[in-house]
């Protein structure tokens, strides 16, 4: 206890010791890839937009970040959010059908994040109001929220209906002034969510119930009114994800769809330094977590190592940046190499 | 008596409650519904995701949570087939498979308690280590031919009309019955108890939270491998993918079952019960014919979401804030 009094004198420092691993993981996958790859740096310009390995990480990562950004603030009010690949699932059955039923590409969109945003609303419901446990809770949808965009799909144009619409296309794969227009999208994403949480109270309001939500409560703050907000952002993200991956193949496809995005995104949160015990947001670094995530999978398949090693390393690299953040683990390790020290 | 109307147990008499009611639901529809061929072969059917859900059971009445399940029935699978195609003799690969299991989580237990992570991310851990591990063996669906095999999935025995209990449900039931008597019957099982209540409590009761804590996820892997062993003699083959997202059927089994994800409250029998109303479901959906496959996902989720908010208020007055 005295070490950590002794600590909080340097508490920025330990901010940055723990921003540190995941940025030194980050430099150590692209580093390792520019050995393997003299090219990899190369970005090049073809047809308007910037190509290149480094591009193609960010461009890959956007689905999971944008997820990962609402999943982030969910796991700050000590909750978890399942449901999110759903989510996008019903979010992009509900484009098809929209666009075949020949609404404006603009309302559609409105329409299909407003779906996320619904879905948020259920599962904040189910959390803040009724209480119930957020892995439980969010454990509903999941297992039938594909089955409800295999329904919708199923009443509007039949089985994985695909769609033309060169305004999602466009924000899913398009560019603007070469650069891809996703990452100017998720950019957009990343301000509204930073400016809502850190220019407003409610970052400070979900840290403070998460940490502890009897004490928030005492304090004033309306936790489950915070809750159930942060399950609604949640969705609101899952919703956009749903739009550039559904924009992306043109088809609504909710079987498969996004499909693990909740652990990608839980993962991205965790190695980003937030702890699922709640109290922490980490916008930035759950950021840099989803880049990791991503070069990881780019390197492997640059590498030339069969993509069977994926997910192996995947785990690997996931348990060694686990043991880092590990309080216990690290602590045992000083204690075995410095003595009682 | 008074024991038997603990408020605890309400949510066991629902789920066989509404077991029964779905099956006579069936029965009313549909002429050939109520006969134990059905029942067998939803017992059949049902048997490997059953087998892996009391092991779940285990780790969610210890207040954990195991997601490697569905990659463990696939690893299983796939090693199974390929020893096999190797000339191993069945009996041996299943013995090994489920020394793998065991060690495997007894592994992800001692990380979980070593290292103080939740074990959601742990076992998220070993469910892309295993399902690596799959795609490493074989990409491909390997088939099992090894007379054994055969041997194995012939045994049956009749019931009264024209049912069949199946190989692969005898198992299911004797793990079952294995299961209940582990958690109910033995120290063991009431540490589990214990600790899935509340771990500091369990502590200083004596119980020893480390070792309860490694050998729940050895029992959850051995379970979830002897899954494996019975979907991969049951069908026959290995596939990279199989038994992909299980551990989510497992996992509502396990809550439909009446077990708290909280801990500390449920039965293993409950379980059975559970699973076999998720089986039921999608029976009921076949036997109609007309309807579509996410119906069935649905309709689970409805029910699951029933099953929820009753826990929510009958057991609300005993709920304790989780960890």
């Amino acid at each position: 206890m005295t070490d950590t009094n002794a600590k909080t004198g340097r508490f920025h420092g330990l901010l940055q010791s723990r921003a540190i691993w995941p940025l030194l993981a980050l430099a150590l996958i692209l580093i390792v890839d520019g050995i393997i790859s003299p090219n990899f740096y190369d970005i090049r310009i073809v047809e308007g937009r910037l190509f290149g390995n480094l591009i193609d990480i960010f461009y890959r990562a956007v689905p999971t970040a944008m997820v990962a950004l609402g999943m982030a603030i969910v796991i700050g009010t000590k909750g978890i959010d399942l449901s999110v690949g759903s989510i996008a699932a019903i979010s992009g059955a509900i484009i098809a059908w929209r666009i075949q039923a020949g609404d404006p590409h603009g309302v559609v969109l409105f329409y299909a994040v407003g779906a996320g945003a619904i879905c948020g609303m259920w599962n904040g419901g189910l959390v803040a109001i009724l209480g119930i446990q957020p892995i439980i809770a969010t454990l509903i949808l999941m297992v039938s929220g594909r089955g409800i965009g295999m329904l919708i799909n199923l009443f509007y144009g039949g089985t994985n209906p695909s769609f033309q619409s060169d305004l999602l296309q466009g924000l899913s794969t398009g560019s603007i002034a070469y650069i891809p227009t996703r990452l100017i999208v998720f950019a957009v994403l990343f301000v509204v969510v930073w400016l809502v949480l850190r220019r407003t109270a409610l970052g400070l309001f979900v840290e403070a119930t998460g940490g502890n939500a009897a004490a928030s409560n005492l304090a004033g703050v309306n936790a489950k009114l915070i809750i159930f907000v942060a399950y609604v952002i949640c969705g609101i993200m899952a919703g956009w994800a749903g739009v550039i991956l559904t924009a992306d193949t043109h088809t609504s496809d909710p079987v498969s769809v996004a499909l693990y995005i909740e652990l990608d995104a839980i993962l991205a949160v965790v190695i980003g330094g937030g702890s699922l015990a709640g109290g922490r947001i980490y916008l930035g670094m759950t950021v840099i977590g989803a880049l990791v995530i991503q070069a990881l999978t780019t390197s492997i398949l640059i590498s030339g190592l069969p993509p069977e090693y994926n997910l192996i390393i995947k785990a690997l690299v996931v348990l060694f940046v686990l043991v880092l953040q590990s309080e216990k683990a690290r602590r045992g390790l000083m204690t075995k190499l410095w003595g009682k020290a | 008596m008074s024991a038997l109307l603990n408020k605890k147990y309400l949510p066991f008499y629902a789920t066989v409650f509404v077991f029964i009611a779905i099956f006579l639901i069936g029965g009313a529809m549909y002429k050939n519904f109520l006969t134990t061929r059905v029942l067998g072969n939803i017992l059949a059917d049902n048997s490997f995701i059953i087998i892996a859900a009391i092991g779940a059971t285990f780790v969610i009445l210890s207040g954990g949570i195991d997601l490697s399940i569905g990659s463990m029935i696939g690893f299983v699978g796939v090693s199974m087939a390929v020893l096999d195609s190797m000339g191993w003799n069945p009996l041996a690969t299943a013995v090994l498979m489920l020394a793998f299991g065991f060690a495997f989580g007894a592994f992800q237990g001692w990380v979980i308690d070593g290292l103080d992570i939740q074990p959601f991310i742990i076992t998220l851990a070993g469910l892309f280590l295993l399902r690596g591990a799959c795609f490493m063996v074989t990409i491909n669906s390997v088939p099992i031919n090894h007379e054994w095999a055969d041997l194995y999935t012939d045994i049956k025995i009749r019931l009264p009309g024209k049912g069949l209990l199946r190989s692969s449900a005898i198992v299911m039931l004797v793990s079952l019955a294995i299961g209940i008597f582990v958690a109910h019957f033995t120290r063991f099982g009431t540490n589990v108890y214990a600790l899935g209540g509340d771990k500091e409590s369990a502590r200083l009761m004596g119980v020893n939270v480390r070792r309860t804590t490694v050998m729940v996820y050895a029992v959850a892997g051995l379970y979830s491998a002897l899954a494996g062993v019975v979907y991969a003699l049951y069908t026959k083959s290995g596939y990279p993918l199989a038994g992909s997202t299980l551990e989510l059927s497992a996992i509502a089994s396990v809550v439909l079952g009446g077990t708290l994800l909280t801990g500390g409250v449920g039965m293993v029998a409950g379980t059975l019960f559970g699973g076999m109303i998720l089986g039921l479901i999608s029976t009921l959906i076949i036997f109609n014919g007309s309807l579509n496959s996410a119906w069935i996902l649905i309709s689970s989720g409805i029910l699951l979401f029933a099953f929820i908010v009753l826990h929510r208020f009958l057991v609300g007055s005993f709920d304790h804030n989780r960890q």
